[in-house]
């Protein structure tokens, strides 16, 4: 199996605080990984650098995508190469209707591969199709990305902006954050129905709680900037339990 | 020491001006007299200046120097170049009254077969000595200063447009600026008279053809509005890039009638749109809108005072400006109500969008309220493009520039969503596009 994503020594800090001290990960072609640790370890950093938010000066080690440099990219490049980051926080935009928001995303994606745009019945048509799994009314669409919407219709669009885009890799940040146990229940479903052979996903949480809907087949535990420890999904059960001091000495 | 004080040549305005250009501005008589008067006012004045309170942001006297002289009557070949202007224009369905150079153009203009409609050019009416109120054209009650009087003086024609009570039109009336020569001024003087009950849409547009650079729009649009009437009304200043267009406009409503007007400018290098707005009877609504698109070093001011002198009318205002380069922008807005004017409800609205560090935005509210049991309120605010949201639509593949556009475009939205004609909001949409698409 092939590498998708490799982190090597990744080392990142934000106004002159280091908050990754030199971390390593790699995940391979259709793996589900999570990723634990307590506020505060860099789990959010990692996603975002990886997504190419500004405001983060990564001082050393390196990113591949694919073998390709992702640092060198700009974010709507990294978006058209396959990578999808599904916001713990997603922003809302009045004035632009999510379906405008949709199409011109995921034509822009096409267009930077090179592909022909999608035609407003194929696009309607899929769009149709995905929402009605999710469970996403069709008057939700006709609004302004995001405005107005509940924490779990948020993250219910995020998936299906992940559904339509189709990346190769998906990381969730704290997908389950202001989620019931229902609306979890449907965001999962919809992330289960997306997993296959050629994508991978890193599922980023700080409870186990997600990993019982979406369960992963490699587990980390970051902490203080590093992975701590690295094992299979009995390792999240073992630090509901023990809880995350003992990698807190350990990193130290 | 003896300091001689020298006027530079912005600080007088000669009377040149008004001396070479006087044989062939229409209207003997009373109202050669009322021109003299307001030349002298003018004279007295000169242009505006940073001194003078509402001229603080836009100091004519530094941006524009001096009045460039009265265009010549455009001939064959001009009328020519201002038709192609016309068509490049892209708005159709529209009755088109067109001035060239300040001269209606009636060879370029639209026949009138609307029954309920009367159109008659500023210079007949001026020239018509049995007339004997036709004077009164060039006078404005509810504002003095420099510009208003160097409009009534210079005026060279305009048009007259009398609209029957209950009337209906089957298209909105279009009063079309084009300017075709290079460093002249072009003075018109335009007015618009709705009948009680009757329903209009009027669109004014500013434009340039082949061959017009640097020259200057001096205009003033006088509107009256009757009981329980409705105007739609959209005005577009695409002049070019270098040019100044200086307007005047005032809005009189009769009781229950409403005007909902849209201003777009994304022409002109200095720009300023001063209307007057007075309700005049009780009941009216007024929403005025307004988009400013400015790039480079060009600057556009709108100021608006509108006035509540009667009892229960609403009013308005949501004002949007997208600044790019040094661009400049100036709001300001004065809602006045008067001591009886009880119940009313005026709001203001004004935003800009600060998309480069050099650019500045002028916002200036102001209320005066005499009442004591009204609904007022202003807001102003001025920024960048919010980093957050640009990331979000970034993450998701949109190049930097075009997830600009889709942010600018929702910021511009609410503004233009007022405009209520199909055709003319597309019109806008479409220009705006066009200024973002510019943008590279």
């Amino acid at each position: 199996m092939s590498a998708l994503l490799e982190v090597k020594g990744l080392k990142v800090q934000v106004e002159d605080n280091e908050i990754l001290h030199g971390l390593d990960l790699v995940v391979n072609e259709g793996e589900v990984h999570a990723i634990m640790g307590p506020n505060g370890s860099g789990k959010s950093t990692l996603s975002h650098v990886i997504a190419g938010k500004p405001g983060y000066e990564v001082t050393g080690g390196e990113i591949l995508f694919k073998g390709e440099d992702l640092l060198e990219m700009e974010p709507d490049e990294r978006a058209a190469k396959g990578v999808f980051l599904a916001f713990q926080y997603p922003v809302e935009i009045p004035g632009v209707a999510t379906m405008t928001f949709l199409r011109t995303a995921l034509n822009a994606q096409r267009k930077a591969r090179g592909e022909s745009e999608f035609s407003t019945p194929d696009f309607l048509k899929k769009v149709k199709e995905v929402s009605a799994r999710l469970s996403i009314p069709q008057d939700m669409l006709r609004r302004g990305v995001n405005v107005g919407f509940s924490g779990g219709e948020k993250k219910r669009n995020e998936v299906l902006q992940m559904a339509l885009f189709e990346p190769s890799l998906c990381i969730l940040d704290e997908m389950d954050s202001g989620l019931d146990i229902d609306a979890l229940r449907i965001a999962a479903d919809g992330v289960n129905a997306l997993r296959s052979q050629g994508r991978s996903m890193v599922v980023i949480t700080h409870y186990q709680r997600l990993l019982n809907y979406i369960i992963p087949d490699v587990v980390h535990v970051m902490s203080k900037g590093r992975v701590v420890k690295t094992g299979g999904k009995d390792l999240a059960l073992e630090l509901e339990k023990s809880g995350y001091a003992q990698f807190e000495d350990k990193a130290a | 020491m003896n300091v001689a004080l020298v006027k530079s040549k912005a600080e007088q305005p000669s009377g040149e001006l008004f001396a070479t250009a006087r044989s062939r501005l229409p209207g003997a008589g009373p109202v050669a007299d009322v021109r003299q008067k307001a030349f002298d006012d003018f004279a007295k004045r000169g242009l505006p200046h940073r001194r003078i309170e509402e001229w603080k942001y836009t100091d004519l006297r530094a941006l524009l120097r001096e009045v460039a002289p009265l265009a010549a009557s455009p001939d064959k070949a001009a009328l020519t170049r201002a038709k192609a202007a016309v068509t490049a224009l892209g708005v159709e369905g529209t009755l088109n009254l067109v001035l060239v150079d300040g001269v209606f153009a009636p060879e370029l203009s639209d026949a009138v077969n609307e029954k309920a409609v009367k159109v008659q050019t500023l210079r007949e009416v001026l020239d018509n000595a049995a007339n004997p109120s036709r004077a009164d054209l060039l006078l404005t009650s509810v504002a003095s200063d420099a510009m208003i009087s160097l409009n009534a003086a210079m005026a060279t024609d305009g048009v007259l447009v009398f609209v029957d009570d209950n009337a209906r039109l089957s298209k909105p009336i279009h009063i079309v600026h084009v300017a075709t020569a290079p460093e002249v001024s072009a003075f018109t003087r335009s007015l618009v008279k709705i009948g009680n009950g009757a329903h209009v849409t009027l669109v004014e547009s500013f434009v340039a053809a082949e061959g017009a650079k640097a020259y200057q729009v001096y205009d003033s649009t006088v509107v009256s509005i009757g009981d329980e009437a409705e105007l739609q009304h959209l005005r577009l200043v695409e002049d070019a890039r270098d040019a100044a267009n200086i307007t005047t406009a005032v809005f009189t409503l009769g009781a229950k009638a409403k005007l909902n007007t849209f201003g777009l400018t994304q022409g002109a290098s200095v720009s300023r749109y001063q209307g007057f707005i007075t309700f005049a009877g009780e009941g009216s609504e007024l929403s005025t809108n307004g988009v400013n698109l400015l790039g480079g070093k060009r600057l556009g001011d709108t100021t608006f005072v509108v006035d509540h002198s009667v009892p229960h009318c609403t009013s308005r205002e949501i004002f949007r400006a997208v600044l790019d380069d040094q661009s400049h922008s100036v709001f300001q807005g004065r809602i006045v109500v008067r001591q009886h004017a009880q119940k009313t409800d005026g709001k203001m609205m004004t935003r800009a969008l600060l998309l480069s560090d050099e650019a500045e935005a002028d916002n200036k509210p102001e209320l005066e309220i005499f009442a004591d049991d009204v609904v007022c309120g202003h807001g102003a605010t001025a920024g960048a493009l919010d980093e957050s949201l640009l990331f979000y639509l970034r993450a998701r593949g949109l190049p930097e520039k075009e997830a600009q556009a889709l942010l600018i475009s929702a910021f511009v939205g609410e503004a233009i969503e007022s405009i209520v004609d199909d055709n003319l909001r597309d019109w806008a949409v479409a220009t705006a596009e066009r200024w973002l698409a510019a943008r590279g």
